[in-house]
């Protein structure tokens, strides 16, 4: 760990700042809480929002695990790793049941998570009525007159001309019936498993935005009766691990159309086939 | 100034008000659980805990309302020199320590706006008594039900019923403390 930091590296004023917001999030589940973002070490884009609510809620005690994209070992999450091990001295760790803050890219680990643990998500557009209405005057309202009329209008407009609601990632939820949420880009498929033990906690930093959900709340993706909610998966097992409940990152592996679906959550998958599950490309598969 | 206004902070305030936060964080997430917190020392009426709370979160950006018992020279130099938090009226306060029937009625404090639901104030509610058991509680951070020792019932109905606007309370007591959001219903 480098001494020429404070702990986990943001000056205290800044995390206190971070702080209450974190909490007032808390209280009103869904509601996205402006703060003063700090510029980052680290480009826009990489996480700065993430970065910010993890290192106002790490302790020195904490086990931190890094995931982008479900993977330990890419360049995002290895970059934020490394900032975290020289900036705050943590232990870092690649399993999920050992970590007591997971940062994520756009997934909830496949292995469901305890009430000692906190997720943080990483988010590039906090506001999910953004692209309906670019205006943050008039999307606030929106949210204050609970009027949401609009994405049910696009979620309709869906249906009419692919037949089915397209919307595959960053698909919108409301919590506890009040907020409309979006729960930054990970899969549909992640969708159901956010009503969880552990806190959940969200940073936007270019967007300047915090929102958290506090453990059990409701979380319900929008839909229509005649048209439900859908967590579609690949119709594959992982080709590693064997897993069929897993959510699959489809891999091209030549030039002549072939290809392999694995688990996109590299411990789920390593932690599976070190107890002995085989799928069918795997090398030692008999 | 004195000794008593000098002593009483974090030693190491990086290490101890993370560890702090995350009680608090623990507490507010998930209403009805007590947890304790260590490392202030600040002069009476005011608890260690409630000492933890205000060197955790405050700072001069967040004026601090004491109530009349708790509004005393040696508290409003201890606050003054170790989180410099300006005190201010109710009505333009971020945080308000003090017991229970001071703090009524509760309409006084900042509720924040429709558009701005978290600009509402904390409450810091000093009690003589906290413990798990008591009014029945119900909503997000809550799996089933949980219980929690609260002065007064219908105060926290009618807080709950404003969502998403309303106040955020933290009960305070010897080194330990428990939360209670503007989302939780209460019975």
């Amino acid at each position: 760990m480098s001494d020429d930091y404070n702990f986990a590296y943001l000056d205290e004023q800044t995390k206190r700042m971070i702080r209450r917001a974190i909490l007032k999030a808390l209280a009103v589940p869904g509601y996205q809480v402006p703060f003063a973002s700090r510029e980052m070490p680290m480009p826009y884009g990489w996480g700065t929002g993430g970065v910010q609510v993890t290192a106002a809620t790490l302790t020195p005690d904490d086990r931190l695990k890094v995931i982008d994209q479900g993977a330990d070992d890419t360049t995002n999450a290895v970059s934020i790793r490394k900032f975290f091990e020289r900036t705050a001295g943590v232990e870092v760790v690649t399993s999920t049941s050992e970590a007591s803050i997971i940062q994520t890219r756009h997934r909830i680990p496949e292995e469901p998570l305890s009430d000692d643990q906190i997720l943080v998500y990483q988010v590039p557009i906090p506001e999910p009525l953004r692209f309906l209405e670019p205006r943050e005057s008039e999307t606030r309202k929106m949210h204050a007159l609970e009027e949401y009329g609009l994405m049910h209008v696009k979620l309709y407009e869906d249906i009419a001309r692919h037949g089915h609601i397209a919307t595959a990632y960053a698909y919108p939820v409301k919590v506890e019936g009040r907020y409309v949420m979006d729960p930054s880009p990970i899969p549909k498929f992640d969708n159901p498993k956010m009503e969880m033990a552990a806190i959940q906690l969200f940073g936007a930093g270019r967007e300047q935005r915090i929102y958290a959900l506090p453990p059990w709340t409701r979380v319900v993706s929008l839909d229509f009766e005649d048209h439900p909610f859908d967590p579609s998966k690949a119709e594959h097992p992982c080709a590693l691990c064997g897993a069929a409940d897993s959510y699959l990152d489809e891999v091209i592996t030549d030039d002549q159309g072939g290809r392999m679906f694995v688990c996109s959550d590299t411990d789920y998958c390593e932690s599976r086939r070190a107890a002995g599950h085989r799928g069918e490309l795997a090398e030692d598969a008999a | 100034m004195d000794d008593l206004t000098l002593a009483g902070g974090f030693s190491d305030p990086a290490q101890q008000s993370a560890q702090a936060f995350r009680a608090v964080m623990s507490a507010l997430a998930r209403p009805g659980r007590i947890e304790a917190v260590r490392g202030a020392e600040p002069p009476a009426p005011l608890s260690p805990a409630a000492g933890v709370v205000l060197l955790t979160l405050c700072d001069p950006e967040t004026p601090i309302h004491l109530t009349p018992s708790f509004d005393l020279p040696s508290l409003r130099q201890w606050i003054g020199f170790h989180a410099g938090a300006p005190i201010a009226g109710a009505d333009e306060c971020s945080f308000a320590i003090g017991p229970w029937d001071e703090l009524l009625p509760l309409d006084r404090f900042p509720q924040g706006t429709s558009e701005y639901p978290d600009r509402s104030a904390t409450l810091i509610v000093e009690t003589p008594l906290l413990e798990a058991r008591g009014a029945t509680l119900r909503g997000p951070g809550i799996r089933d039900t949980a219980e929690l020792s609260l002065p007064e019932i219908v105060a926290f109905q009618r807080n709950a019923r404003a969502f998403p606007l309303g106040l955020d309370f933290i009960f305070t007591c010897g080194d330990r403390l428990a939360a209670l959001p503007r989302s939780t219903e209460v019975a």
